[in-house]
């Protein structure tokens, strides 16, 4: 059928079956705003920000499985969504974003509006496309969509001409994907895999160390009937946080510089590390040569290059780890549960010896108590969104996760501004959830105009301020490494956070204590609107453990016992 | 191989637009070293080839490879263990000097005087890269004026 390639846009979207649009529109991008406007199958959502709405569709992505899209315009448009397409980028998330371009014969002109957007997303996607022709739309709208979703996920940018949105040519999507050169490996070597079960069923003391690749392969459930059967214990990366539950007995906790003293200790003492779908990232190894020193390291990631990047690996699988484990079980009987007993009770110990807590020893709210509160109250009800920094680390630590794609955080790029848009995107895809984003009184900041977003898309985000009145984690380092000269991290001149909620439409509630936070929750669920609730509490409380940067992971700054505990 | 040996890899890639560009930011964005790189269309087909010379640990080499393996476009990469290399190199001189002497020299590296201009003579030599750069030590005393190296291209045996 003979269409524009704004039309085309349109078609393909629906024919990708996507349901929402994150975006904004400006000059180049506006004959497929024009298309949108005449559409109803597909719902847009305008955020007031071309970051935001990135990382809304970052956030649709990661709760639901789908691929996210974003759609903005050029030039500054186009340079607002750059931190998103990183972001995303980092944290392997599967984004289509489409941006406007001036038309063909403008380009490299230093026309109104122009940027060489290929030129700076090329560095910070998986892959993009400048479109020449509209004829070329389709297949690289479908290519865009594969690409994003396929392999290790990621997200992809296809930058339109103005001109080539309004030209005329044949549209077709029925065509297979056919790229020669781009063919993911998915499937584990057969032979490789008997050899890995041997290792395991050799080893004294193995242990699981599950990374974000578990969830953007929908293998968590997998990997839970592997971590059961096998009886080993498991460690959690960041991002990997509700692969398995938080209840589950063979947990560990989460590993790294903020991981528990437990999961720290027993990735120091392994003997043998099964690494699934993780990338042994600086923040998760420290110190590389002190690394699981005297384990053997089996390694199964669908991305080759991640595999001996950092860590040598002895027993390399590349495929998916959804297919990887399920032939792994396959080979279960090969594994006694039993042997691993005494390995089981040392990491009890451990646990038992310095356990994930916190002293409530002051007048204001430990933000971790808040955390915890939330976690009793709404449980696996709740899809929970972090900003980044300290109230970032404690919900990894203190939050019940109990299921996949429940935790949805700015992992590897550490964006602050990330939780409110996402939470936005999380909220849209996923609503039958609450939709809670934690966040500090430095990153609620940085994208406060999506406030606009969910009032008038009636998007129900409820935002808990962890307010500290500091730039808290800058703040921790400051005190342990810069001899508390705390250089411009002191945020005491504040807006007032319930005022400026109630300003955009929405409601805001300003808490100190444990009543007042109960009933602020309750209320906000109940009003169904998005909500900020500013939480005051306790202003030099750090992170803890804290394995120092390029620190042993065993060499842990503590939480000091009370003579209570 | 030592820890910063010089290396030798060779890339097929869709002949497309800005290709290249990804190869090269590849490079520049995790900090590897590009000695030399050609690139030409392969005959008959929609593909290019690189021949890329870089330096590094077995361990860069092989995140090199892999990292390039990535990108979309790429086809396949080489890692070239037992190669024929060649490289050629043109160099001016003034029409002043020693035209016999330059000539058998430039014959000695896989090459001769291959124009000769009002002012200018200009030589020509193709061979290993190494012999290239003993061929432009040899010919320092005729006062080149100029001189241009093609960067290596390597076939394996």
């Amino acid at each position: 059928m003979q269409m524009s390639g704004a039309q085309m846009v349109i078609e393909a979207l629906i024919a990708e079956g996507v349901d929402t649009v994150f975006g904004y529109p400006g000059g180049a991008i506006m004959n497929v705003y024009d298309e949108i406007y005449k559409q109803n199958t597909f719902q847009h959502i305008l955020n007031r920000h071309e970051q935001a709405s990135v990382h809304a569709a970052e956030g649709y992505a990661k709760a639901t499985g789908k691929v996210g899209v974003a759609m903005i315009t050029s030039g500054p448009g186009f340079t607002n969504a750059v931190t998103g397409l990183a972001d995303a980028y980092m944290d392997s998330v599967p984004l289509v974003v489409i941006s406007g371009q001036v038309p063909m014969s403008l380009i490299g002109t230093d026309a109104f509006q122009e940027i060489d957007a290929v030129g700076i997303s090329r560095s910070c996607t998986k892959h993009n496309y400048l479109v020449t022709d509209a004829a070329d739309l389709p297949r690289i709208l479908k290519e865009a969509f594969y690409i994003a979703a396929s392999g290790r996920p990621g997200p992809v940018h296809v930058d339109i001409p103005k001109d080539v949105t309004a030209q005329i040519a044949e549209f077709r999507y029925d065509m297979d994907v056919h790229l020669e050169t781009y063919k993911p490996h998915t499937k584990g070597n057969p032979r490789q895999i008997k050899k890995v079960m041997e290792a395991i069923a050799k080893a004294k003391r193995p242990l699981f160390y599950l990374g974000g690749g578990i969830i953007n392969a929908n293998a968590a459930y997998e990997v839970r009937e592997l971590v059961h059967k096998t009886g080993i214990p498991a460690v959690e990366t960041f991002m990997a946080r509700g692969t398995l539950s938080y209840d589950d007995p063979l947990l560990v906790g989460m590993l790294g510089m903020h991981g528990s003293y437990a999961a720290n200790m027993a990735m120091s003492e392994t003997d043998l590390v099964i690494a699934l779908g993780a990338r042994f990232d600086d923040r998760v190894t420290g110190k590389l040569s002190e690394f699981a020193k005297n384990a053997g390291v089996i390694h199964v990631d669908i991305d080759p290059a991640s595999i001996s990047k950092l860590v040598n690996a002895d027993y390399p699988i590349v495929g998916d780890v959804k297919n990887v484990v399920r032939d792994m079980l396959e080979h279960i009987d090969t594994i006694e549960s039993d042997a691993y007993e005494s390995w089981r009770e040392t990491i009890v110990n451990f646990n038992e010896l310095h356990p994930l807590t916190f002293h409530e020893d002051s007048e204001r709210l430990k933000p971790q108590w808040v955390i915890r509160r939330v976690g009793e109250l709404l449980g696996e009800d709740a899809n929970i969104s972090t900003d980044v920094g300290q109230h970032q680390m404690w919900t990894a630590q203190f939050y019940p996760f109990s299921r996949p794609r429940q935790f949805i955080s700015s992992g590897g790029l550490g964006t602050m501004g990330f939780g409110f848009p996402a939470a936005l995107g999380v909220k849209a895809g996923t609503p039958e959830k609450v939709s809670i984003n934690f966040t500090g009184d430095g990153s609620i900041l940085m994208n406060v105009q999506e406030l606009m977003t969910a009032v008038e898309k009636k998007i129900p985000v409820v935002n808990i301020i962890l307010n500290n009145n500091f730039l808290g984690m800058v703040r921790q380092w400051q005190t342990l490494f810069y001899d508390k000269r705390y250089a411009e991290t002191d945020l005491s001149v504040q807006p007032d956070f319930v005022k400026l909620a109630e300003a955009f439409g929405g409601v805001g509630y300003r808490v100190h204590t444990k009543e007042e936070f109960d009933a602020a929750l309750k209320d906000a669920i109940e009003k169904n609107v998005v909500a900020f609730i500013e939480v005051i509490v306790e202003r030099f409380e750090n992170v803890l453990p804290m394995v120092p940067a390029g620190g042993s992971l065993f060499n842990m700054m503590l939480l000091e016992k009370k003579e209570n505990d | 191989m030592g820890e910063n040996a010089r290396r030798v890899i060779s890339v097929i890639v869709v002949n497309e637009a800005s290709v290249l560009s990804r190869v090269t930011d590849l490079f520049s964005g995790r900090g590897y070293n590009i000695t030399s790189l050609t690139v030409a269309p392969i005959p008959d087909s929609k593909y290019s080839r690189l021949t890329i010379v870089t330096s590094g640990s077995v361990r860069i080499m092989e995140q090199i490879t892999k990292q390039l393996h990535k990108l979309i476009p790429v086809l396949r990469v080489y890692e070239h263990e037992d190669i024929v290399e060649k490289e050629v190199a043109m160099v001016k001189f003034p029409i002043t000097e020693n035209l016999s002497d330059i000539n058998a020299i430039s014959e000695a590296y896989n090459g001769k005087i291959v124009n000769v201009a009002e002012n200018v003579i200009i030589s020509m030599v193709a061979d290993e890269p190494k012999r290239v750069d003993n061929y432009l030590k040899a010919i320092k005393r005729y006062n080149p004026k100029e001189i241009v190296r093609s960067g290596a291209v390597a076939l394996e045996r």
